[in-house]
């Protein structure tokens, strides 16, 4: 059964948090909406990974958050990775999918990390080919997610948020609106959140995330890195609460990677996406 | 186009060298935001490295592990994007290294490290019920080919392989010495969940190679024996029946 994922605020599925969730006994209340998942994490045969999932799904409503398609390949996707994922995905049902306007493979070899692509109308041809192909591989509509940047190209000729709106149109893929890369964006290669924000098609967004970021360096070498370590800060629950009063509640999923803290502090966190689609309704 | 652009980034985030890659770029501190991608490349696949073979990691200590590692991903960076299958090709690596050529036994701890990771993410199967020997007839026993459970794996080293790796968990504070002269072979199997490593005789570990490749239980008895004169058949399947080694 597919569990479609509510307009509330879920959290990031992690090791050891997976554990105390897949343990809850049937009928008790669930403890966040909905969870989300990486699907790469999950590609492999058997063992106490896929057994935990096993036991999530069963009662919460899950979201599957890929990133290894690397949509943004001039050599286009990988087919046997299409399949493993669909063979993934029809295992577990998600209530959504998503990936990244970026790339992560060329020549067959995989970087593991979600790098920048420029934005022009040969790169919008490749990733619309890409988009429509994984989405006719996977049966299904995927959300694409904006990426955190830190520089940018001399050939780009677009926004983001533009190019965006133009692959949207080309592919019929929704939206993953990442408030957090957009302001981390934003600043590392100059433009503004606000802007950018209202020039995102609203109807397409069909998920956000939230996460924190560190500051790295200072004067001209000062970056903002999407480590994914700590609280969502001011300024991206300033832009969440802008943008959830012009869309309306969405999905949202607080994201924590790295130094993760006890799930109460997760919840929290979510607590307060919550209270703030609340205000907007 | 888009593809010299991605090979430019590849060179520059596998390498130290921003080469071509820095004339698309614009950005401030230009060669400082080249280096967040390659610091997260490297850095990530290291770490997935470092996450695969902690006690070679702890044998080695953290800077030279690291540095290996990094090496390692930049030679051989992986090919697909699930990690649980990136490293396999690192314990070769390690038997290469001149620098390690005082730690001959290092490239089979990483090697039993890897098959414990292979062991943790191998499928599901249900393991061997006694049943099947006890209803099979003495006459047909020689013949019976056994099948290993996906989860099991074999390693075997002339080093001291278990030793060491026991020695070198982390809740082991201080490293007691180690009698580098004692061969060791092991086993892995996973019950619920859990990968276990037994030591195992030179002749189970031969009976157990010779079922891997497919030999009935009558070819892989002689060969155990051939190995160990002193080999218990009976004892060593119902060391495997308990640690489900085969399965049904």
């Amino acid at each position: 059964m597919v569990r479609a994922i509510p307009g509330a605020a879920g959290i990031g599925l992690r090791h050891p948090h997976d554990l105390a969730l897949a343990r809850e006994p049937a009928g008790t209340p669930l403890t966040t909406p909905w969870v989300e998942v990486h699907s790469e994490n999950f590609l492999c045969d058997g063992g106490p990974r896929l057994a935990v999932l096993a036991a999530v799904r069963e009662r919460y409503p899950v979201s599957c958050h890929g990133v290894g398609l690397s949509l943004g390949s001039a050599e286009g996707l990988d087919a046997a990775h299409l399949k493993r994922l669909r063979h993934l995905f029809d295992w577990v049902k998600p209530g959504l999918v998503s990936e990244h306007l970026s790339w992560s493979v060329t020549g067959g070899v995989y970087l593991n990390d979600l790098l920048p692509l420029p934005y022009t109308d040969d790169c919008a041809a490749v990733l619309a080919r890409n988009i429509s192909h994984a989405q006719d591989a996977l049966g299904r509509q995927i959300l694409v997610e904006n990426p955190s940047r830190y520089l940018s190209f001399r050939e780009s000729r677009m926004p983001e948020a533009a190019f965006l709106a133009r692959l949207v149109e080309d592919t019929g893929c929704g939206l993953l609106l990442d408030v957090n890369n957009v302001y981390v964006s934003c600043v590392n290669t100059g433009g503004s959140a606000e802007d950018y924000l209202r020039e995102v098609p609203a109807d397409a967004v069909g998920e956000i995330h939230l996460a924190g970021h560190t500051i790295d360096g200072a004067g001209d070498t000062r970056v903002l890195i999407d480590t994914h370590s700590t609280h969502v800060c001011d300024e991206v629950w300033a832009l969440y609460r802008a943008v959830i009063g012009r869309l309306g509640a969405r999905p949202t999923l607080i994201e924590w990677d790295r130094d993760l803290p006890e799930i109460g502090v997760l919840l929290d966190e979510a607590a307060r996406a919550a209270r703030i689609m609340a205000e907007a309704a | 186009m888009l593809a010299g652009l991605q090979r430019a980034f590849q060179d520059a985030v596998l390498g130290e060298a921003d080469g071509t890659l820095a004339e698309h770029v614009t950005a401030p501190g230009l060669a400082a935001r080249i280096a967040v991608y390659r610091n997260t490349v490297q850095g990530s696949l290291g770490e997935v490295i470092a996450a695969a073979f902690p006690v070679t990691r702890r044998i080695v200590g953290d800077a030279f592990f690291s540095a290996l590692a990094r090496r390692f991903a930049a030679g051989h960076p992986p090919r697909l994007p699930q990690l649980s299958a990136y490293g396999a090709d690192f314990p070769d690596l390690l038997a290469e290294e001149a620098a390690l050529h005082r730690l001959p036994y290092l490239a089979d701890v990483a090697r039993l490290e890897w098959a414990r990771g292979e062991s943790y993410f191998a499928a599901e199967a249900p393991a061997l019920t006694p049943g099947v020997l006890i209803e099979t007839s003495p006459e047909a026993l020689d013949a019976l080919k056994l099948r290993l459970h996906p989860a099991t794996r074999l390693v075997r080293s002339p080093y001291p392989i278990h030793r060491i790796w026991q020695v070198n968990q982390p809740e082991v504070e201080d490293v007691p010495a180690v009698d580098m002269s004692v061969a060791e072979n092991v086993v892995l199997t996973r019950r619920e969940g859990r990968v276990a490593l037994r030591l195992t005789s030179a002749g189970d570990a031969a009976l157990v190679a010779a079922i891997a490749e497919g030999e009935g239980l009558g070819d892989a008895a002689a060969r155990a024996l051939a190995e160990d004169a002193a080999f218990d058949l009976e004892s060593a399947l119902r060391d495997h029946l308990i640690a489900g080694t085969f399965r049904n």
